[in-house]
């Protein structure tokens, strides 16, 4: 998985969407912004993240689940 | 045979929706739909660890930045493992310090490749020629160059064909030949008789009703 480590710790790219999402839950659009990422790979990654439980999307934009708010707010700053 | 046949009516055509797909790459499960609103060029190359694959990569990764600038996403594809991928990307950074910054497909169930007609049984039955699609932003295909296994691609040429195609859509003109950009373009050629001859009075710069151009 891209977002997320077989260790269950976010990679790099995943822990930056988490981190623009625990700022403000947002669009695909959105989070690519936020978090410096080309669009592609957050659409990508977006996807892996809510299969893993860890965001969800409520109409047009993604927010953390209460799994996804605990792993965002171990992340170091 | 019928593998073969398959693969050779499946080819793409100009102006078609590209085939949809989802595929493991080095950044993770990509699909097709992931770069809607992007431009994006899909190439293929035969093989890991090859010498003329090897500098179209680096020759790729040195006009990423120029293609970001255009809005272009790059997806590089063979039919090698991902780990293959990875350790050859590795392997191209530890000795060129060249960072391969796009995904690249691992399509080892050739997926991608038949549904893009990417193998040509007549080069190799089991690599992918060098195959380029340009992909525009609504996911429609409007370019395809097919280079043999021995010859490496011509960066300069893709870039010139991003800008041709981008001013096309702008500016609703084509581009003549060997157009860069800041040359000028060419008028659509009139459709009607009443229509050549207003063109004439239009103030381009004309060999003659069928062929103007102008300066954008």
């Amino acid at each position: 998985m891209a977002c997320i480590s077989p260790d269950g710790k976010p990679t790099v790219s995943g822990a930056k969407m988490l981190r623009a999402l625990k700022a403000k839950a947002g669009s695909a659009e959105e989070v690519s912004q936020q978090a410096g990422l080309p669009l592609f790979r957050v659409r990508s990654g977006l996807r892996e993240l809510a299969q893993a439980g860890l965001v969800s999307l409520k109409g047009e934009k993604y927010e953390l689940s209460a799994k996804g708010s605990e792993l965002a707010d171990s992340l170091p700053a | 045979m019928e593998e073969v046949k398959e693969q050779l009516t499946s080819l793409p055509r100009l102006g078609q929706a590209a085939p949809p797909f989802e595929a493991v790459t080095t950044q993770g499960m990509i699909k097709l739909e992931d770069y809607k609103g992007s431009w994006l060029i899909l190439f293929s190359h035969p093989a890991d660890f090859t010498p003329v694959c090897t500098t179209e990569f680096i020759a790729f990764a040195e006009i990423y930045p120029e293609l970001q600038k255009r809005g272009v996403e790059l997806l590089g594809l063979s039919v090698d493992s991902v780990s293959s991928h990875i350790a050859w990307a590795r392997n191209v950074e530890e000795k060129t310090k060249v960072k391969i910054p796009f995904p690249i497909i691992a399509d080892l169930n050739k997926e991608v490749s038949t549904a893009y007609g990417m193998i040509h049984p007549g080069q190799s039955k089991t690599e992918t020629v060098r195959c380029v699609f340009i992909i525009d932003d609504k996911q429609v295909i409007r370019t395809i160059l097919y280079y043999p296994l021995t010859t490496g691609r011509n960066m300069d040429e893709i870039l010139r064909i991003i800008d041709a195609l981008q001013t096309t859509d702008a500016n609703g003109v084509a581009t003549p030949a060997n157009w860069r950009p800041g040359d000028k373009v060419v008028i659509p050629p009139p459709n009607t008789q009443e229509m050549a001859e207003e063109r004439l009075k239009e103030g381009y710069e004309c060999v003659d009703w069928y062929l103007c151009q102008k300066k954008l």
